[in-house]
């Protein structure tokens, strides 16, 4: 989280972070829901039941720990948010709807929202009362996002915006999206963007879900028919898009960097150790070495969030080094993935409907090339880092200062 | 749990690098590369008196600075960034964790205040056979009941390959079996039936001796457990080794970065090439883990002692390979230039290397760190 989302130093904190993080671990044990036996709840079900969780969480004082105080968070430091995620580490709180905003679209909007923006969404969505989602990827832009075009035309006092959307987490049962849209295809493709707040009910956005190869859905196609955004919708400046991307993105990557090794995940050294146990393969020097070397890079991406979040509380933000914790935790899945063949044995294969544990490792193995694509490819990570950590110089672009009007993208048959 | 470093632990830094610099420049390094290999000795002389650097971790009742192991970790970074060749590994980490990890308070009080002086170099004779442990030791220990000099009490006989600093110690501190155990001695450099025999070294900037023991006359260290002792001196051993591989990777990543920010092939700076830019990335990543690990495992040394093994495992699991990979992908940056003699890339190559086998074979890392977080099922006792 940015500097702007993190509370004065000092101020609210009379509490010392290991209080804090041993008041939540009880919270924590005494509220969280059990998980319900027989028949599976229904989306609908699902979601209620996560909204509720959440609104008792930022009840208790422990949603939106670093967010500034005068927009409902609790204006803490990253120690006290270290000590509630050591207290969660274990634990699988039913969240998943509100990790975009939370992780995402907020820390954004409290970087460069307007007062009116952030003291009209930032409670609500620390709530879980409002959802979010973010609508950058379009079928011609993935990577090179900055060449969307989507596109929203000033009317009257507002802009009427056309398009599509896809790849977008969660937009199925999202109230908002942070929406980056092209608002003037004359400049050169960063500098005619524009993010705007998207009111997924206006009428205009139809929300397609699209199966994903676990076989669930969790990401959608968004179609955009003339939709009316207010003026006051724009995040940031008009024309400014492209840096409110890039203080979103890197959001994501430091949130989805810290949101791995997770001890409670199919995948973690922990599970796959107690599965190694369980089948007696612990004994083999081979997967005792293999299960060696996973906790080594689990637990050193964990040591380095953590490392990132004490840098930032004495001053020193990571900026683009968030890159490192996306692309360690993507190398970590594909290293779990292979380890875990290993370790289950048959029922890496086939295994009884019942058995949960399995389910859910196969969910984390088909799931598992999504680390690595989600939030910026591998790639586009070193990329990153080698550009903007180590400043090694950029490719050259066929694109540098070439009006958007001019340019090709998206997917075309190569001369 | 302390993972930045504080304004003295970087003033301290600061100190160390400038000495390097001043003390320990090219032309210092390049002549034990190309002469002796091994240690400089005016410059341990300066690194005791100017900077207080070799009884860093000794106590102040004996004569050093009671410094924990992040300073330590800090020193060693910039000594191994800048590759001062100087015994530090073998008598300010390896020797000092030995004595304070054994009980023997006179080797204490004869031993540490020299050496925090920078007067008396001691050596740590440990590994048979690539092996830091008890199990491998074929060096034997007798008492003897007649001795004519009326002193030592007991005789060692055998041979230990490889020992850091092990020709120019003035003392060395010995693994041996005896009839009842594994245990420490302290051997003086003129006892009778010991030999030296100093080895060609991988790293040239580092000595390594084979010492042979023949009826050779020590002293036993009073040691409650000598095992126990054994793999507490690994750990921080451990530590130090990891810090040594992190300041090697950070010149090594640092070189390669810079030389592919100015070298031009096909009209394009190499560096904007994705092929070297993502080896440069990926060295970055391991610098950024390796950091992280190493000052995990610094602080838990100092600050708690549970979480101490395991952490010291990963460390030495994950940082001197670090190095190493960094150091290889350093050399294929700068293309045939790398390769030279003349270019320092091959130093770092060759001491990252150095550091993965220091304290055992390189897959032992991996063992090790198994054994302890699964402990319940390990094969032989746990270590
Ligand atoms: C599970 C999931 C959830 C997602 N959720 C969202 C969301 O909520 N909101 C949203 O906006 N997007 C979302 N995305 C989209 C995601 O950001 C993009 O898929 C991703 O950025 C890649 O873009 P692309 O799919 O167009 O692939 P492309 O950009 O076409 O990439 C194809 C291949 O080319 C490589 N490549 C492209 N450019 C370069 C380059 N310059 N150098 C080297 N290699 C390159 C890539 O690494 C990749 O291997 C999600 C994706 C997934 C898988």
């Amino acid at each position: 989280m940015g500097e702007s989302a993190t509370g004065p130093s000092g101020a609210a904190t009379e509490e010392s972070p290991e209080g804090f993080g041993a008041r939540a671990g009880q919270w924590l044990a005494e509220n969280l829901p059990e998980e319900a036996e027989g028949e599976p709840r229904t989306p609908a079900e699902e979601l209620a039941h996560c909204r509720a969780f959440q609104a008792a969480l930022y009840d208790a004082g422990f949603a939106g720990i670093t967010w500034p105080a005068e927009y409902g968070g609790r204006g803490l430091g990253q120690a006290h948010q270290q000590a509630f995620n050591d207290a969660v580490r274990d634990l699988t709180p039913p969240v998943g709807p509100f990790v975009v905003g939370l992780g995402m679209c907020g820390p954004t909007l409290a970087d460069l929202g307007t007062e009116e923006q952030k003291q009209r969404y930032l409670r609500p969505l620390m709530r879980g009362e409002e959802i979010w989602c973010q609508l950058f990827s379009e079928p011609g832009a993935g990577s090179d996002v900055a060449g969307l075009q989507s596109r929203a035309v000033r009317d009257g006092d507002g802009w009427v915006l056309d398009g599509q959307k896809v790849w977008t987490t969660g937009a199925q049962h999202s109230d908002f999206g942070a929406i980056l849209v092209r608002t003037d295809p004359d400049v050169p493709k960063h500098q005619g963007l524009t993010m705007f707040v998207l009111d997924m009910r206006a009428p205009g956005v139809t929300v397609r879900p699209l199966r994903d190869m676990t076989g669930w859905s969790v990401f959608n196609e968004v179609f955009l028919d003339g939709v009316r955004l207010p003026a006051d919708s724009v995040i940031g400046e008009v024309g400014q898009g492209w840096a409110a991307a890039v203080t979103m993105l890197g959001h994501e990557r430091v949130f989805i960097g810290g949101m791995a090794s997770r001890r409670s995940d199919a995948l973690s050294f922990t599970a796959l150790a107690g599965l190694a146990v369980e089948r007696g393969v612990d004994r083999d020097p081979v997967v005792r070495e293999r299960l060696a070397r996973l906790y080594a890079r689990q637990r050193a991406l964990g040591l380095f969030t953590r490392r990132m979040r004490q840098e930032a509380d004495a001053g020193r933000p990571p900026g683009a080094r968030g890159s490192v914790a996306k692309l360690v935790g993507a190398l970590n899945d594909a290293l779990a993935v292979e380890l875990s063949g290993d370790v289950a044995g048959p029922t890496a294969l086939a295994w009884d409907s019942a058995d949960t544990r399995a389910t859910e490792r196969a969910l984390a193995v088909n799931g598992a090339p999504s680390s690595s694509i989600a939030g910026g490819t591998n790639e586009i990570q070193r990329n990153i880092i080698g550009e903007r950590v180590l400043g090694l110089p950029k490719e050259p672009s066929a694109d540098r200062g070439v009006p958007f009007r001019e340019l090709r993208v998206g997917t075309q048959r190569s001369e | 749990m302390q993972l930045v470093l504080e304004q003295e632990q970087e003033d301290l830094r600061a100190a160390v690098r400038a000495f390097a610099r001043e003390e320990a420049p090219r032309s210092v390094l390049r002549a034990v590369v190309d002469g002796d290999h091994g240690p400089v000795p005016g410059l341990w002389r300066g690194l005791a008196d100017r900077l207080d650097l070799v009884g860093l971790t000794v106590p102040a009742s004996h004569g050093g600075s009671g410094a924990g192991h992040v300073e330590r970790a800090v020193a060693l970074e910039e000594l191994g960034r800048a590759l001062v060749p100087v015994p530090y590994l073998s008598c300010a980490v390896l020797a000092v964790d030995t004595l304070s990890s054994l009980a023997d308070e006179r080797a204490r009080a004869e031993l540490l205040p020299s050496i925090a002086a920078g007067e008396r170099l001691v050596a740590v004779a440990v590994t048979e056979n690539g092996r830091w442990d008890t199990e491998a030791v074929t060096t034997r220990a007798e008492p003897v009941s007649d001795d004519p000099a009326g002193g030592a009490g007991w005789v060692l006989t055998g041979r230990k390959e490889t020992v850091l600093d092990g020709a120019g110690a003035d003392v060395l501190l010995v693994l041996a079996d005896t009839p009842d155990g594994p245990g420490f001695f302290q051997v003086d450099r003129d006892a009778r039936g010991l030999t030296r025999t100093p080895l060609e070294p991988l790293d040239p900037t580092r000595a390594f001796a084979r010492i042979g023991f023949d009826a050779t006359p020590a002293r036993r260290l009073t040691t409650p457990d000598a095992r126990a002792a054994l793999s507490r001196v690994r750990d921080l051993a451990s530590v130090a080794v990891a810090a040594e591989s992190l300041g090697v990777l950070a010149h090594a990543l640092e070189t390669a970065v810079e030389y592919a920010k100015v070298r031009i092939q096909f009209g394009r700076y190499i560096g904007s090439y994705q092929a070297v830019k993502h080896l440069c990335a990926d060295s970055h990543v391991d610098l950024e883990l390796s950091e992280s690990v190493l000052r995990h495992a610094a602080w838990a040394a100092d600050h708690a002692p549970g979480e101490f093994p395991v952490a010291a495992a990963h460390a030495r699991l994950t940082v001197p390979a670090a190095a190493f990979r960094t150091a290889a992908r350093a050399v294929e940056v700068l293309g045939g230039i790398g390769f030279t003699w003349e270019h320092d890339a091959h130093l770092y190559y060759k001491r990252a290397r150095t550091l993965e086998h220091l304290l055992g074979d390189p897959s032992d890392a991996a063992r090790v760190l198994a054994d302890r977080l699964l402990p319940d099922t390990a094969p032989e006792a746990a270590r």
